[in-house]
């Protein structure tokens, strides 16, 4: 079903700060003004007014000469806004054939007016893709109330399955910082890597810990259960968590 | 996790090896006499749980289940109890006369973990035993609660999910009973295993009863409704949860803070020192090998011409002494200055490298770089081995997840240069043309080695499956645990290596003698002096390499009448020839293992790209070199 997000739409420039610092920050990190300026192509002075204003909404935690990190909130608008994104960049070189080098700039444009109900669509219509034909990068999972993309689809994909419910505020592993901790919310995979993860202790509401996040998109340590477990990147995108929320992100 | 060191210790040298029938699992069994008892012990594969359906687990499964054995010992790491309990459990659904070890109890108060013997005893409701099986601890206690069960076959204790799993589970059960269907399992283990899914029992069902599967689907979907979550999963929650509460109540543990290994562990997988460590190892490992190989080599070659010098020069005066003497002892001979110098002493470190904790970092850090060639960090433990021996690196390359990856590793592993690739390389490029070409072509070898593991892995069809590994923590290495590793590596090169060595140097000597190398070494002129631009005899060379890659420099000194191999080759012939013979052919050896595990085509195919890839690589380097001259 789609739901009614309980505001008006974002402005256009709040949710392209938002994408460029969720796309920047990877593992969480903090990201600099300057990547910001580069990547936007605006004035270093127009980012730090805008990221105020951010930090004044409560959508990142601005630190002059340090940089910035998401919140929550502003997790979960970059979260929805980059899934809107990547899901569009799938929509136009897959289905349209559009040219990879338009690709991108089209889908900047789309994102902005694309609406949660077409977007639930979109994702069916593709067959829940996991990740962006552009850079090979995690769709983020939706944050409509499903428990399972099942439910949504009744179109099968081959081969696909999940375990767990999707919830709201779903964070895919992979984006975490070592030290992050998190309640296993929601695997999509294959039925045997399915089987294997539930097998070493990753059931639905297992409570677990990012210990380490190996460089060059390698696999992450993740503490569960009191051992601790190395998942490579294409696994680890596809196990979503419930970011603990009275405990600090990263370390 | 110490289950193989009990088995040495249960069994001491009374040991059959062998594989479980149809499958290419190895299977250990051995005997033990115990206070008046003769006792048969099995060692079964090290699995984590009954359900992702590796032939291993299939295996362990219908031996316990099938098979009944009097008693079964269950050993699990201490430390991780949570985890294992989840196996144990599945021991219990089966009826399983069981004693749980808990091993490595001495690690796991390290840990700061205290465990309630008694008490996780009583609520598992089998004996629990603790050992640490490295020093002999507990092993005697494991033997005396097994006879126990076994004769006293106690009652096992109905452990209970949750009430409405319970309840499904029930219905099930009451159907497999009441249609009196009879599976060799316990009705209610069925009961389980067909909620899962599980596709071997599902079969076994459908030909049973229809109607148990119409139950059974149905069931399950309105369950599956009912939870908003799939069965499989639900089950598997449902064994946590138990394991959960078990060690809630049974287990306490404190915070241990150990700053060395937080800080080794810090560094081994740091983005930059991470990097350093695992370039640091596999060179170290390297190095280590050349150093130690090439003096032990030298060594025990002496002592083995004091024996009987082997004469080249006899082959034209007397043949048949030259077969025996060149051939057979040839091949012995190759045999003990290789596997003993440099085989032997690398994977005595690799296993050390292993035991440690260090390798699986190493493993961890470079495993975005196996991606690139369809593989995940596990599979750099079996490409390591290749640089001993292909033949065991081979075998290990059992440790990957499915055919597609083993397969993908292990030609790989086709291309890494062993320890007889190795000194062909430093005895001819390295000594008579500069050490530093010698490490380039490594180099190049490496280069290789990944560009053809990316053409592989584009043309075998097939998923790559991610990497799953868990991440034991660093430890002092046990000597025990690292001489039977060794051993289990290097067995395999005394049972397929060192025969065919013995056998094929005797072959290869009779094609010598009676000049049937000659002819076929003239039909490969085209290549060998054209495209390679190597001397004519070089095609001779190539065919005695085949067999073992040494003889390479071995067959070049006896033709050419001289150590100095400048006499018959010129610098870049040498450079050239080299890489032929890192890249060529597997050597015999090799292709057994490869025909033995992968079927006859794939060893075919494997050879041929091999060929091709020296043929490229080689000419290409000849051509260039000349040019650069």
């Amino acid at each position: 079903m789609p739901k009614n997000r309980g505001e008006i739409n974002l402005q256009k420039s709040t949710q392209d700060y938002l994408k460029a610092v969720y796309s920047l920050s990877k593992n969480r990190e903090k990201v600099n003004n300057t990547d910001i300026a580069q990547k936007l192509e605006v004035t270093p002075a127009s980012v730090t007014e805008m990221l105020k204003k951010l930090a004044a909404e409560d959508y990142i935690k601005y630190s002059p000469y340090h940089g910035s990190t998401l919140t929550q909130k502003g997790l979960n608008e970059a979260q929805k806004i980059t899934r809107k994104h990547r899901l569009l960049e799938s929509f136009l070189s897959n289905i349209l054939h559009i040219g990879p080098d338009k690709v991108h700039l089209e889908a900047c444009q789309m994102e902005h007016t694309l609406s949660d109900e077409a977007e639930e669509s979109l994702c069916r219509f593709l067959k829940h893709p996991d990740t962006c034909p552009d850079d090979k990068k995690t769709i983020p999972a939706c944050d409509l109330p499903f428990s399972n993309c099942e439910e949504c689809i009744q179109l099968h994909q081959k081969g696909l399955e999940q375990v767990g419910k999707r919830n709201k505020n779903l964070t895919s592993i992979r984006e975490l910082k070592g030290g992050t901790f998190g309640k296993i919310s929601f695997i999509r995979g294959e039925h045997k890597v399915l089987q294997r993860l539930l097998d070493m202790g990753l059931t639905p509401g297992t409570k677990i810990q990012i210990v380490k996040v190996a460089p060059m998109d390698g696999p992450v340590v993740i503490a569960v259960r009191g051992s601790k477990l190395a998942l490579g990147t294409d696994i680890a995108c596809n196990v979503f968590v419930e970011i603990d929320p009275c405990k600090p992100i990263g370390e | 996790m110490g289950k193989s060191v009990i088995f040495n210790q249960l069994t001491g040298s009374n040991q059959i090896i062998g594989n479980w029938p149809g499958k290419t699992v190895d299977r250990a069994e051995g005997t033990l006499s115990f206070e008046g008892y003769e006792i048969r012990v099995i060692d079964l594969p090290g699995i984590y749980s009954f359900s992702t359906f590796s032939m291993e687990e299939i295996v362990s499964r219908n031996y316990v289940a099938l098979e009944k054995p009097d008693a079964v010992i269950n050993v699990v790491d201490a430390s991780v109890l949570e985890r294992n309990l989840f196996f144990t459990l599945q021991l219990l659904e089966m009826d399983a006369p069981l004693v749980l070890v808990l091993n490595q109890v001495d690690v796991a108060k390290n840990k700061g973990i205290i465990i309630d013997k008694d008490k996780l005893s009583a609520l598992l409701g089998v004996p629990v035993v603790f050992a640490t099986a490295i020093r002999g601890e507990g092993i005697y206690e494991a033997v005396r609660e097994a006879v126990k069960v076994a004769a006293s076959k106690p009652k096992p204790k109905h452990l209970t999910y949750r009430k409405d799993l319970e309840e499904q589970i029930e219905k099930l059960q009451g159907i497999i009973e009441t249609e009196n269907l009879t599976f060799g399992y316990p009705s209610r283990w069925v009961a389980i295993k067909l909620l899962e899914g599980d596709t071997e029992i599902t079969e076994l069902a459908a030909e049973k009863s229809k109607n148990l599967i119409l139950q059974t689907k149905r069931m399950g979907e309105e369950f599956e409704k009912h939870c908003q979550e799939k069965c499989f999963s639900i089950i598997a929650s449902e064994r946590y949860a138990l394991a959960n509460s078990i060690v809630a109540s049974s287990l306490q543990q404190d915070e241990v803070w150990h700053p060395f290994t937080d800080k080794l562990e810090w560094f081994t997988t740091h983005r930059v020192f991470g990097y350093v460590t695992a370039f640091a190892v596999i060179g170290g490992l390297l190095l280590w090998t050349f150093f130690v190989g090439t003096t032990l080599s030298d060594l025990i070659s002496r002592g083995l011409n004091l024996i009987h010098p082997i004469n080249s020069e006899l082959s034209a005066s007397a043949p048949i002494l030259s077969i025996i003497l060149n051939g057979f002892w040839g091949g012995i001979d190759a045999g003990l200055t290789l596997i003993i110098p440099f085989v032997i002493p690398f994977y005595l470190l690799l296993a050390l490298i292993e035991d440690s904790g260090l390798l699986i970092r190493v493993a961890f850090m470079m495993d975005s770089a196996m991606h690139k060639i369809g593989l995940h960090g596990k599979a750099l433990i079996p490409i390591i081995l290749g640089y001993g021996c292909s033949v065991p690196a081979i075998h290990s390359c059992k440790i990957m997840e499915t055919r597609r990856e083993r397969l993908l590793a292990a030609f790989a592993i086709t291309f890494a240069p062993c320890s007889a690739r190795t000194i062909v390389l430093f005895g001819m490029v390295g000594l008579f043309v500069g050490i530093q070409w010698a490490l380039l072509l490594y180099v190049v070898n490496l280069a290789i080695i990944f560009a053809m593991g990316r053409i592989a892995m584009k043309a075998v069809p097939g998923k790559s499956t991610g990497l799953i590994m868990e991440m034991s923590s660093f430890k002092q290495p046990s000597l025990k645990v690292v001489l039977k590793q060794t051993w289990t590596r290097t067995k395999s090169l005394i049972y397929i290596v060192f025969p065919i060595y013995i056998v094929g140097g005797a072959l290869i000597q009779v094609l010598y003698i009676y000049d049937i190398l000659t002819p076929i070494s003239n039909v490969m002129y085209p290549l060998t002096v054209l495209w390679l631009g190597l001397p004519a005899f070089a095609g001779v060379l190539l065919l005695l390499g085949a067999v073992r890659k040494e003889l390479i420099i071995l067959g070049a000194v006896a033709i050419l009448g001289t150590t100095n191999l400048l006499v018959g080759f010129t610098s870049v012939q040498l450079v050239v020839m080299a890489l032929v013979a890192m890249l060529y052919i597997p050597c015999v050896s090799t292709m057994a293992i490869l025909g033995k595990e992968f079927g006859w085509k794939a060893a075919a195919l494997i050879s041929l790209s091999n060929i091709g890839t020296a043929l490229l690589f080689g000419g290409l380097t000849f051509h260039l070199l000349t040019l650069l001259a």
